[in-house]
């Protein structure tokens, strides 16, 4: 593959605009000739875009004109948190109505489960046409092996032109064994979704680097197109009770049930509080507070705002809270409407994390600190001083 | 008992720096280190070779220079490790970079658990061990907070998985695959003695013939996504900073906070 991207030399001029535009620091210049190093490239066509003399060329392989006719529908499928479906997938029926509109097609959630028949109605509601329902006791519990199993075979038999999931534990683990088995592209952690309606590609945009380098990707030559897609970025459409649809029992042959892992228990953490997921706000601590005797304050702040409560590494290394609050590089990524960074100092590997949140408030006591840098409003002051004051005031306001 | 780690070679973030301008990743001069989930998939590994006198294995694929981290991994304990490098390799997406990695794991062979980490901070897909699971066909557990035991005789393992809102407990038949995070352990410090053996010690580079995979399965070619753009994201609108008394500072966000709290 050393021939993938080339340099034409005639063409090259060593304007060096290349070099400038490389996210992988791939290209340097040799005697006035731009030199791309392979083993750092990734192929990604930044420069080639760049340069005013076309003198890049890359190999990407041809469009096979495979027949697509037979691929219809996007599909969606359905996430359930134990009894309750998942925020996520009412946001992907919402998206997904929208992508249907730009192919003429039909929004089908599939629903995997014991009896969950009689949520079929409430996903229609929200934008279903379609709910493929598949009932069976090993359905239960999530066990991504035997999800796989089943959605596979359901996708060889309806073959779905687009299929969405939400960017989640469950979402993430389940989707990349259907894309293997059936030999299909998938793309994680989607923020944006388009259609090129004459193609009729499934354009999907996410970040990479935790936020700081976004890309397009397509997935020209193989059906279904398939994504993973983050939670809290796509609207939910609100729910129409007069929609109908169509609800479809399937049944799946034992064969797709394997009993290589059991499910033993499941332990809510922290119950009646807000987790990162699913928050609007995130309230988050860092090394600033320095003890863990202080993060009643943030806690009382979170509750004032009916938010979650995040932390830095720092602040979960020095054990003053657990590490499934952890935001970051290390920790989990989050991007709620509103982020209150107390006492972080924002660090890169905490950045990667929080950076695509809406409305970043940061208290610090530090003019300096690089938080400052990400943040749409910055209160330079003591948080101890700082965060009773807001939650008072905020009460207040409340009342 | 018999572990293959996966490992992969990423640009050290806390040396990366932003460019105010472009507002881009300032890659030049950056060094490589494991990708930190890594690390704890190397720590685990190695903790079972100490409890169960496990054999261990690391393997990546990456570039030539990717043979740093694997020494790196065995001068924390591993015991062996396997370079997966050609140039057929380069512009692998998920789907083809799971099917190398496949590959080795069967051409190694006779093993009990994979362990990857949750996910890698270039891409961060976290697919690519559920791909691996599935090219071999196994059983896995995705973040793994705490392995509770393992019972070498009935070989199964009894684990926990971090969720968004707490966690499960599994019972997984083995061999399957792990991808684990940052909770499950404290990597170690290689020891003076794991780096002299790890400096001198042969490291295998196996590439696509090795692994009887064709190249229309490889790279650009065998990979189902393409990447048509990067970009950058338009910067973060300049903020506005709020000093002065308390009292004063917290009534001007209260203001501001009305516009996006209703
Ligand atoms: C491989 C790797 C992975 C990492 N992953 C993560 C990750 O996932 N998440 C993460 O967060 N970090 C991560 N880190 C660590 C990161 O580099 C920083 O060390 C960490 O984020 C710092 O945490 P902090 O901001 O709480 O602490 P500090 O950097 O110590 O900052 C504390 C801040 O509090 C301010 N402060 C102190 N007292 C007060 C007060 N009374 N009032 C107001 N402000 C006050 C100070 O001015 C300072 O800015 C990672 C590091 C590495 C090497
Ligand atoms: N090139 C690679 N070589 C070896 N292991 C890899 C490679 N890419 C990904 N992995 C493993 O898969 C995990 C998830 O990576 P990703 O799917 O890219 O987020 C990583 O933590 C590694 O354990």
């Amino acid at each position: 593959m050393s021939d993938a991207i080339k340099i034409i030399v005639d063409k090259c001029v060593g304007c060096g605009l290349c070099l400038k535009v490389c996210p992988f620091s791939a290209i340097t210049l040799a005697h006035k000739k731009a030199v791309i190093d392979v083993a750092k490239c990734n192929l990604c066509g930044a420069c080639k875009d760049s340069c005013k003399f076309s003198a890049i060329t890359i190999f990407k392989p041809q469009i096979v004109k495979a027949d697509f006719s037979s691929y219809k529908d996007v599909w969606v499928f359905v996430e359930r948190e134990r009894d309750k479906i998942a925020g996520v997938s009412f946001e992907l029926l919402g998206k997904a109505r929208e992508l249907a509109k730009d192919l003429h097609c039909k929004v089908v959630a599939v629903l995997l489960g014991k009896n969950v028949k009689e949520k079929a109605q409430m996903l229609i509601q929200k934008g279903a046409d379609k709910v493929i329902v598949v009932e069976r006791n090993e359905l239960d519990n999530f066990i991504s092996e035997n999800y796989a199993g089943v959605i596979s075979h359901l996708v060889g038999k309806y073959k779905p032109e687009i299929f969405l999931a939400g960017a989640t534990t469950c979402g993430r683990s389940l989707v990349s064994r259907i894309a293997v088995t059936i030999y299909a592209g998938l793309t994680a952690d989607c923020t944006g979704l388009d259609i090129d309606k004459e193609k009729r590609l499934l354009i999907q945009t996410r970040p990479a680097f935790g936020g700081n380098i976004m890309a397009q990707i397509i997935t020209p030559n193989h059906r279904p197109q398939m994504a993973t897609v983050r939670h809290k970025v796509m609207k939910e459409a609100e729910a129409d009770t007069k929609r109908k649809g169509e609800v479809i029992e399937e049944v799946v042959d034992g064969a797709v049930i394997n009993a290589r892992v059991t499910f033993i228990d499941f332990i809510q953490e922290e119950t009646g509080k807000v987790n990162l997921a699913d928050a609007d706000i995130i309230v988050s601590g860092g090394r600033g507070l320095a003890d863990a005797k202080n993060f009643p304050i943030l806690q009382e702040l979170a509750q004032t705002l009916g938010a979650a409560v995040g932390a830095s590494r720092s602040a979960v290394d020095s054990g003053w809270i657990n590490y499934s609050h952890q935001v970051g590089q290390t920790g989990r990524t989050v991007a709620p409407k509103i982020y209150i960074a107390c006492g972080i100092s924002g660090q890169i590997q905490h950045l990667v994390g929080m950076q695509s949140s809406k409305i970043i408030i940061a208290i610090n006591k530090d003019p300096d600190a690089p938080i400052f840098k990400v943040a749409n409003y910055g209160i330079v002051g003591d948080l101890f001083k700082v965060i009773p004051l807001l939650t008072k005031s905020l009460k207040a306001v409340r009342k | 008992m018999k572990i293959i780690v996966c490992i992969k070679q990423v640009p050290d973030t806390t040396e990366v720096k932003i460019n105010p301008e472009t507002n881009t990743l300032i890659r030049e001069g950056v060094s490589s280190i494991i990708n930190p989930f890594d690390m704890y998939a190397i720590e685990e590994a190695v903790r079972l070779k100490e409890k169960f006198a496990a054999e261990t294995t690391v393997i990546t694929m990456g570039p030539p220079q990717a043979e740093s981290a694997l020494r790196e991994a065995l001068a924390m304990g591993i015991d062996q490790a396997i370079l997966l490098s050609d140039r057929a390799f380069a512009g692998s997406d998920t789907w083809a970079t799971s099917l190398v990695l496949a590959k080795a794991i069967e051409k190694i062979g006779n093993f009990d658990l994979v362990i990857c980490g949750k996910q890698a901070s270039d891409g961060d897909t976290a697919q690519v061990g559920p791909g691996i699971a599935t090219h071999i066909n196994l059983p896995q557990a995705t973040y793994v907070r705490k392995i509770e035991n393992v019972d070498i005789e009935h070989k199964t393992i009894r684990l926990e998985r971090l969720l968004e809102d707490g966690y499960e407990i599994l019972e997984v038949v083995m061999p399957a695959l792990l991808t684990v995070v940052k909770e499950i352990n404290e990597p170690r410090l290689p020891s003076l003695r794991g780096k002299m053996r790890a400096r001198s010690q042969a490291i295998a580079t196996w590439t696509h013939k090795d692994l009887g995979l064709s190249e229309e399965k490889l790279g650009l070619k065998g990979s189902p996504t393409q990447v048509v753009k990067i970009f950058t994201p338009p910067p973060r609108e300049k903020g506005m900073i709020l000093e002065g008394e308390p009292e004063v500072v917290v009534g001007k966000l209260l203001e501001e906070l009305k516009k996006h709290l209703i």
